[in-house]
């Protein structure tokens, strides 16, 4: 990215359910004040609300980033654990390492990253047992 | 606010009657109306006439505009067009034929049932989700104020809306086609009005969703002619006018009448606009990618609780109820010939487009400026919410700055601040000695 014209910050708490999606709808409210035109939208809406999503189920707390420029949307989620023992396994769709309490919320379907993945205009992950993983999506406004 | 468009809006405000309170503020689901000046103003280009502030000012302030009844006689010949809700106002009949006749006696030459159109449109609806690659849920087009809110503020979830007509359109097509054959006149001399339980229906047949042009001439209010219908409720007639739609149509008048006639196993109805935005949020998130179709009504119960209404919703959706029983229990799916999905215009013939009233600014520079702006200020504020300044929140107030309606001294804690500040410069102004 240039140079950062908007940026934001949101914590995500472990287990927080009753404030999830909050952080992925202040995001596209953002965006649409912007006008970023709707393909985009839809694209940021779905891979936000997934990986928020991810860091109330699966880690041990974390953030998300915003970032937006003329030339695209960032979307950065890093958190402090506990990481992903098989990247390969967890980007399988219907593979999922979710708790019951999550999958009793219907959530654990083993989309999310996939689905981040197919969304974004470009997707990357680095995780490390025991100390976390951040996940990075770029989304190209032109 | 100070913008002025050419959108027509049935939702106004009565400036006289209005206190400046700031009840509508917290309840407008585009966050279209401030307070300025003393007085509540709405934003033309957010206002999606969905009636919310006609429900909560208790000054009756806001108003919706309809035709006048005395406008049928602007037509040789006239015909009402009586949602289906109509039919849930009047307690004490026994079959929807006292309504279509009282309708008669106050001056409509013919009737003809919207619920008629809400049995083609199920139809279609019904066929159109047989085809393959079709987004999910696709979602209902039938109230006007939820088509809006998706253009304001859901416009990437607007190829979802299905693109078939409203029934009211359907109905006012077949009814004038109809009545021209049968009495050889020309469709310039037939009037067709809708009577109309909501301003959205109103609004959307002035500057018509999806389409061209609506074939509905006017919408007379519910609430106007229910007094004029009720003298004439009682009488019985030696040949009653006979209604000619299903229990499916007639139900359409509440909420989830829709979504059972057209897709009962696997569709979700939700009714009140703060609702419909919460699903419609969720719908964006891809969380409800397994739906097949959306129904959202902006009003609590579906059509019967529009803010034009006489009776309550509850009681009138029961008396629906009730009444439907009589009608045809034929599926629309059976009940309505193939040969009715042809042979009138049943589809959009117009592109939906977005609504861009929450954009900052035209040129994204500029709005990232903007919000940067925002931010700032946002930070200073209290973020009490009290809507003293007349924004409706402390983030829309920031937001106002910024677009230049208001400066940071209409936030009445901040000057509250700021008169400390100079009375404590005034007191230490006071007590400087002459050296």
């Amino acid at each position: 990215m240039s140079e950062s014209f908007i940026h934001a910050e949101y914590p995500v708490a472990k287990g927080d359910y009753t404030r999830a999606g909050e952080a992925s709808t202040d995001i596209k409210r953002r965006l649409r004040q912007l006008g970023v035109g709707s393909n985009v939208m839809r694209r940021v809406a779905v891979a936000s609300y997934e990986v928020e999503l991810n860091l109330v189920i699966h880690s041990d707390g974390g953030k998300l980033t915003l970032d937006v420029d003329t030339d695209g949307v960032l979307l950065v989620s890093e958190d402090v654990g506990p990481g992903i023992a098989d990247i390969s396994m967890a980007m399988r769709e219907g593979y999922s390492t979710a708790s019951e309490e999550a999958r009793s919320l219907g959530f654990g379907a083993g989309m999310g990253l996939p689905n981040m993945k197919r969304n974004a205009d470009e997707f990357d992950i680095q995780s490390e047992l025991g100390k976390g993983t951040r996940i990075s999506m770029r989304f190209r406004l032109a | 606010m100070e913008q002025t468009t050419n959108r027509y809006h049935s939702v106004r405000l009565d400036k006289t009657r209005c206190k400046g309170c700031t009840n509508c503020l917290k309840h407008c689901p585009t966050e279209a109306i401030r307070v300025r000046d003393g007085r509540a103003h709405i934003i033309d280009e957010r206002c999606i006439d969905c009636g919310e502030c006609i429900r909560i000012c208790e000054y009756h302030a806001k108003v919706a505009v309809t035709d006048d009844l005395s406008a049928i006689h602007g037509f040789p010949h006239a015909i009402a067009l009586p949602a289906p809700s109509l039919y849930g106002q009047f307690k004490e009949i026994k079959s929807i034929s006292p309504v279509l006749d009282a309708l008669k006696a106050i001056g409509f030459e013919e009737v003809f049932e919207v619920a008629r159109g809400a049995d083609i449109v199920s139809r279609a609806i019904h066929e159109k989700l047989r085809e393959p690659g079709l987004p999910k849920p696709l979602i209902s087009s039938a109230c006007p104020a939820v088509v809006r809110l998706i253009q304001v503020r859901f416009p990437d979830l607007i190829p979802n809306i299905v693109d078939i007509r409203q029934p009211i359109e359907v109905a006012a097509e077949i009814a004038k086609d109809e009545f021209c054959r049968k009495h050889h006149c020309p469709p310039e001399d037939v009037g067709v009005f809708f009577i109309t339980p909501c301003p959205a229906k109103m609004t959307a047949i002035r500057s018509p969703i999806g389409q061209k042009k609506s074939a509905i001439d006017g919408a007379i209010s519910m609430m106007e002619i229910y007094g004029k219908m009720m003298p004439h409720i009682g009488r019985i007639l030696a040949h009653p006018t006979q209604p000619s739609s299903t229990i499916f149509g007639v139900r359409w008048a509440a909420s989830s009448g829709e979504a059972n006639a057209v897709c009962p196993d696997n569709s979700l109805a939700v009714d009140g606009i703060q609702n419909v935005s919460r699903v419609l949020e969720e719908i964006e998130n891809n969380m409800l990618s397994d739906l097949v179709f959306f129904e959202g009504n902006a009003c609590i119960g579906g059509c019967v609780g529009g803010p034009l209404n006489f009776e309550n919703n509850y009681v009138a959706k029961n008396a629906i109820r009730k009444l439907s029983r009589a009608c045809s229990k034929e599926n629309p799916v059976d009940a309505v010939p193939a040969s009715m999905l042809t042979k009138y215009p049943l589809y959009f013939d117009a592109e939906i487009e977005p609504n861009p009233a929450m954009k900052l600014d035209d040129n994204m520079v500029e709005a990232m400026k903007k919000m940067a702006r925002m931010n700032a200020i946002l930070e200073g504020l209290p973020g009490y919410d009290c809507g003293s300044c007349g924004s409706p929140t402390c983030r829309t107030f920031a937001e106002d700055i910024v677009r230049g309606y208001c400066t940071e001294m209409d936030c009445i804690h901040k000057l509250k601040d700021q008169l400390k500040i100079m009375a404590e410069r005034m007191v230490e102004l006071a007590q400087t000695k002459r050296e």
